[in-house]
C-alpha cells in the first residue's frame, strides 16, 4: 500500500507541477484568443526568451533584480511584439494576423540563435526553489512543489481581475464586442497591450518554474511546451480562464502518469492525439463558449 | 447644440452620407428618418466615433469634434445607444450599467444615477444580478438605455430603438424617451417606425441615399402627403 502511495506520488506530483507550468502559459493564448480571435503562435517563443534573458541576468544582477529584469524584458517584448506585429493588422483579415504571428514566431527564434549562436545553456540553479526536498518520501526539486500553488495564486488573482476591477471589466466587453466597448468609452487598444502584458508576465513566471526543473535553454526549446500549453487551453476551451487552468493540470499529470507506465516514448503523441480527438469531438473545450462569430 | 455642416462619409467602399447637415439643439428631441440604407446609422456612426469622417465637421456648442475618438466623444456626453441593443449578455444587468459609466470616477454620482435608471426601468432593478442575455428584447432595449444614461449623458442618440420589438413594447420605449427629454437629455433618434418618431419629435430631417431630401417639425412631416405616401403607408 504505501508502496503504490508512493509511486502514485511520484508520477501525480511532477505531474501537476508540470501541468501548472502549461497552465501559465495557456493562460497567455486564451487571453489573447478572448479578446483578439487571434492565436498568438509567438507566445511560445516569448516564454524562451525569458529563459535566455534570465540566464544571462543572473551573471550580471543579484537573484531578485535577475527575477525583476526578466519580468520586465518579457512584458516589454509581449506589449511591443503586440504593437508592431498585430496592431497595425487590427482591420485585415484574422488570416494575416496569424501569418503575422507565425512570422514573428520564427523571428524570435531566429534572433535566439544569432545572439546566443544555438549553444544550449545551462539555467541558472536558484536558490531555494532549486533545492531538493522531501516529499511523502519522494525526492524532488522545491519548484515541483511550489509550481501548483504559486499557479493557484496567479489563476486566484487573475480571476479577481477580470472580475472585480475595472480593467476586467473592460477586458470582459471588449472580448465580447469591440464596437459595443468603444462606445462605453473603452480604449481597446489600452485594453489588448495589458491582456499581453498580463500573459506575457504569467510565461515570464511560468519559465523560472519550468526551466528549474527543466535545466537548459535552447532557442527552440519552448517550442513543445509552447504547444503543449496551447492544446490545454483548446482542451479547456479556447477563451476560457478556467480552462486553460484545468485543461494545463490535465495535460501535465496524464503526460506523467503515461511515463511512468513506461511509455514515455508516446507521451507526447497522446497530448496531440487528445487535441484532435477534442476538436473532433468537443471543438469548444471543457468550458468553451458557444462558437459565436464576433459582430 | 451638436451641428453638422456637410458630413461626408464612405463606409465599406460606399459612399454612405453624401454631404448632410443638420442641427440638433439643446433639449430637443430630433429624429432622422428615411429607408434601410439611407445612411442613417452611419451619420450616427461617425458623430460616436465608430466611423470616420470623409469630410465636412461636427460642433458641439462650437467645439470641432470631428474624428475624435469615441472615448472622447462620451467624455464629451455624447453617447449612442446601438442598434439591436448589444447588451453584454455574460454580464449581470448590474455590470452592464456599470460599465455604462465605465469614464466617470465620481462614486456618489454615479450611484445617483443608477437610482435614477433604477427609477426609470423599475424591471432592471428587479432583474439587477440577472446575465443580461437571458432577458427579454424590450428589457434588453431598456438595458441598453439605461447604460448608455450612466454616462451622464448631454446628448442621447439612438439608432433603430423600436427594431424587431412589439407594438406594445415600442410604445413604452417611445414614452420613456419623451421622459428621459423632459429631464434634460437632448436626443437625436433614428427610425424605421417613422410615424413613432416623428410623434415625439420636435425636428425631423428625412433622409435619402446619403442626403437629406427634407425637413421641418415633426408635426408638418406627419402631415406632408409625400412623406405619409413614402414613410407613414398609403392609407393614413
Amino acid at each position: 500500500m504505501d508502496q503504490f502511495f508512493q509511486t502514485a506520488l511520484s508520477w501525480l506530483l511532477p505531474g501537476i507541477s508540470v501541468g501548472g507550468q502549461y497552465a501559465l502559459i495557456a493562460l497567455g493564448y486564451t487571453m489573447v484568443y478572448g479578446i483578439l480571435r487571434l492565436i498568438n503562435f509567438a507566445h511560445g517563443d516569448i516564454f524562451t526568451v525569458a529563459g535566455f534573458v534570465m540566464f544571462y541576468a543572473i551573471t550580471a544582477m543579484p537573484l531578485g533584480a535577475a527575477v525583476l529584469f526578466t519580468i520586465a524584458v518579457t512584458v516589454l517584448l509581449g506589449f511591443l511584439v503586440e504593437r508592431l506585429a498585430y496592431k497595425p493588422l487590427r482591420s485585415a483579415p484574422r488570416m494575416s494576423v496569424m501569418i503575422s504571428a507565425i512570422g514573428v514566431s520564427y523571428l524570435l527564434q531566429n534572433l535566439m540563435w544569432y545572439i546566443t549562436g544555438g549553444q544550449p545553456q545551462q539555467y541558472p540553479s536558484l536558490p531555494w526553489i532549486s533545492d531538493w526536498i522531501n516529499v511523502g518520501g519522494i525526492e524532488t526539486k522545491r519548484v515541483t512543489v511550489i509550481t501548483p500553488i504559486l499557479t493557484i495564486v496567479l489563476i486566484v488573482l487573475l480571476l479577481l481581475l477580470v472580475k472585480k476591477t475595472r480593467v476586467g471589466l473592460a477586458m470582459r466587453a471588449a472580448s465580447r464586442d469591440f464596437e459595443t466597448a468603444r462606445l462605453m468609452g473603452i480604449k481597446i487598444n489600452t485594453v489588448i497591450s495589458v491582456t499581453f502584458i498580463i500573459g506575457s508576465f504569467l510565461a515570464a513566471v511560468g519559465s523560472f518554474l519550468f526551466f528549474s526543473n527543466y535545466a537548459t535553454v535552447s532557442p527552440t526549446v519552448g517550442t513543445m511546451p509552447g504547444l503543449k500549453a496551447f492544446i490545454a487551453a483548446v482542451f479547456g476551451g479556447i477563451g476560457s480562464i478556467p480552462g486553460a487552468v484545468v485543461g494545463g493540470f490535465i495535460i501535465g499529470i496524464c503526460e506523467n502518469i503515461i511515463r511512468g507506465a513506461g511509455y514515455s516514448t508516446f507521451s507526447d503523441a497522446f497530448t496531440f492525439a487528445l487535441l484532435i480527438l477534442v476538436l473532433c469531438v468537443k471543438p469548444t473545450g471543457l468550458f468553451g463558449e458557444k462558437l459565436e462569430e464576433k459582430v | 447644440m451638436l451641428k453638422i455642416e456637410d458630413l461626408h462619409v464612405s463606409y465599406g467602399g460606399i459612399q454612405a452620407v453624401k454631404g448632410i447637415s443638420l442641427e440638433v439643439p439643446d433639449g430637443k428631441i430630433v429624429t432622422l428618418i428615411g429607408a434601410n440604407g439611407a445612411g442613417k446609422s452611419t451619420t450616427l456612426r461617425t458623430i460616436a466615433g465608430l466611423v470616420p469622417a470623409q469630410s465636412g465637421q461636427i460642433f458641439l456648442q462650437d467645439e470641432k469634434i470631428t474624428n475624435l475618438s469615441s472615448d472622447r466623444i462620451v467624455s464629451k456626453g455624447i453617447t449612442l445607444v446601438p442598434e439591436g441593443r448589444r447588451v453584454f449578455p455574460d454580464m449581470t444587468v448590474l455590470e452592464n450599467l456599470k460599465i455604462g459609466a465605465y469614464l466617470r470616477r465620481d462614486r456618489p454620482e454615479m450611484e445617483k444615477d443608477l437610482q435614477w435608471v433604477y427609477d426609470l426601468f423599475p424591471r432592471l432593478k428587479e432583474r439587477s444580478w440577472q446575465a443580461a442575455g437571458t432577458l427579454s428584447g424590450g428589457e434588453q432595449q431598456m438595458l441598453a438605455v439605461g447604460r448608455a444614461l450612466m454616462s451622464r449623458p448631454k446628448i442621447m442618440m439612438m439608432d433603430e430603438p423600436s427594431l424587431g420589438l412589439a407594438p406594445i413594447v415600442v410604445q413604452g420605449i417611445f414614452e420613456i424617451i419623451r421622459e428621459i427629454n423632459r429631464q434634460g437629455v437632448t436626443i437625436l433618434l433614428i427610425e424605421q417606425n417613422a410615424n413613432m418618431a416623428l410623434k415625439v419629435a420636435d425636428q425631423a430631417y428625412v433622409m435619402e441615399t446619403g442626403r437629406i431630401t427634407r425637413q421641418g417639425t415633426g408635426q408638418e412631416l406627419l402631415n406632408d402627403e409625400s412623406i405619409k405616401e413614402a414613410y407613414l403607408g398609403k392609407h393614413k
